[in-house]
């Protein structure tokens, strides 16, 4: 079987790899790109832990082949902060404690930062419609609603009530 | 996953060729249903074509009165078209009623036909609206109703080497209006228990002139179902006609019993489900005469 020459741009930065036809979006960025961050939680597009923008719209990795990559854009979790700095849906996932163990996270992360580029205020409806292709098992998902709103508060400039 | 070849052709033609020259080629659009069954054994294909990169199969297209959709357009895409989603709301609603915004961004109605699950949200909707599909082939091209695609569940009419390359949706007319239903125990990410897709004319005295209604998930394929439509067509959708419609597609019915809902539950539901579809596609058709 021979290999696929893949070329793509990563989170801004050209990247190239050699892929087997059958060989998944999510496989190829975390066996040969070593970008480990995407998670393959179901394999089948139903949590969205392997959730990442290609093309600026937010698909799950792991329906996707990484032969489809090619003259792509792509953009996972481990470019979402800027350098140390946390993207503002990273620091209040933190502040508001929306993960326990953390596999979704990721996931959850690119969604949230996806509904946010293109719409600054959405309201909670809005935000658990989006977020209804990733799935977490451990918070109840009411804190990571809160964190995207308080995100969403902070990108807009404005103060929440505590 | 097991694939020998991917392949990413440029033109129809290449891609006929492609399929037809592989002894279990598979065409790839959105890849939401290929990829799981691939993964899961159920379809292990000697060659992937990917749809994706011929133009006619990418986009929304003006088609005379109506719209060329092409079969590899993701169905968000579908919602960003105006001029789509207010002639046939009912078809948009149901293509976007499909996984989450992450599948929604890759699935396809071209795929979501060709998949033939007896569920398919976007089919029941497509047969209501009167939809065709360009299909190419080794023996050239044909246009059929969006309904004869599927045959059972998993298995389409189409012959060996060939694809659907695009959905013909007519122009809808003064007083036309369409939606489509689906009832799940969720809210979002759930296969349909029932759907139901119905697509009316009203004249001027709100007497229902023209009509097809659909539904989906109670049969081995989605079904059109003419004697619901004649239940509605001359009467002012009244309690009579819309009983009448609802004993139609009961009668049609033909569900299994699975984990989603008993035999039963879906006989009874496809009636009180067609009768809200329908209701909505009468103030639509209001709103439009």
């Amino acid at each position: 079987m021979s290999k696929i020459h893949v070329t793509t741009t990563i989170n801004g930065d050209e990247s190239e790899f050699l892929c087997t036809p059958g060989e998944t979006l999510l496989d190829a960025l975390r066996n040969r790109l070593g970008l480990t961050g995407s998670k393959e939680g179901c394999g089948s597009g139903d949590c969205g832990a392997c959730t990442v923008v290609m093309d600026g719209q937010m698909v799950c990795s792991c329906l996707v082949l990484a032969a489809e990559a090619q003259g792509t854009t792509i953009d996972t979790v481990e470019g979402v902060a800027e350098g140390s700095e946390l993207h503002p849906v990273q620091q209040k996932f933190l502040e508001r404690g929306a993960l326990q163990c953390g596999f979704c996270t990721p996931g959850f992360i690119v969604a949230s930062k996806a509904l946010l580029d293109h719409n600054p205020d959405p309201s909670e409806t809005e935000i658990r419609y989006w977020l209804a292709g990733n799935l977490c098992r451990c918070t109840g998902y009411d804190k990571i609603v809160r964190a995207v709103q308080d995100a969403a508060a902070e990108l807009r400039q404005e103060r929440t009530p505590a | 996953m097991p694939s020998q070849a991917y392949h990413a052709p440029a033109t129809v033609d290449e891609a006929v060729a492609l399929l037809s020259g592989e002894p279990d080629a598979r065409p790839l659009a959105g890849g939401t249903d290929l990829i799981v069954q691939m993964k899961s054994g159920r379809n292990a294909p000697d060659a992937i074509v990917d749809l994706k990169h011929i133009a006619a199969l990418s986009g929304v297209h003006r088609n005379g009165d109506g719209f060329a959709i092409g079969a590899a357009t993701a169905c968000t895409a579908l919602k960003n078209d105006a001029a789509l989603a207010a002639a046939w709301p009912g078809v948009v609603e149901a293509a976007n009623l499909i996984g989450s915004v992450q599948v929604r961004n890759r699935a396809t109605m071209g795929g979501n036909l060709c998949n033939a699950s007896p569920a398919a949200d976007a089919v029941p909707a497509l047969v209501a609206a009167g939809a065709t599909c360009l299909i190419a082939g080794p023996a050239g091209e044909r246009e059929v109703p969006v309904e004869q695609i599927p045959i059972g569940p998993g298995h389409t009419s189409l012959a060996p080497g060939e694809f659907v390359v695009e959905i013909r949706l007519p122009g809808q007319v003064a007083g036309g209006g369409d939606a489509y239903l689906r009832s799940i125990p969720r809210t979002e990410m759930d296969i349909a228990v029932v759907g139901a897709g119905v697509n009316l004319v009203l004249d001027g005295s709100g007497t229902c002139t023209a009509a097809r209604v659909s539904i989906g998930a109670v049969a081995p394929t989605v079904l059109l179902v003419e004697d619901a439509a004649a239940a509605l067509i001359g009467s002012k959708l009244d309690d009579a006609a819309l009983d009448a419609m609802g004993k139609a597609v009961s009668a049609a019915c033909n569900p299994i019993d699975d984990k989603r809902g008993t035999k039963k539950y879906r006989i009874a539901m496809v009636a009180v489900l067609a009768r809200r579809t329908a209701l909505i596609a009468r103030e639509r058709a209001g709103a439009a005469s």
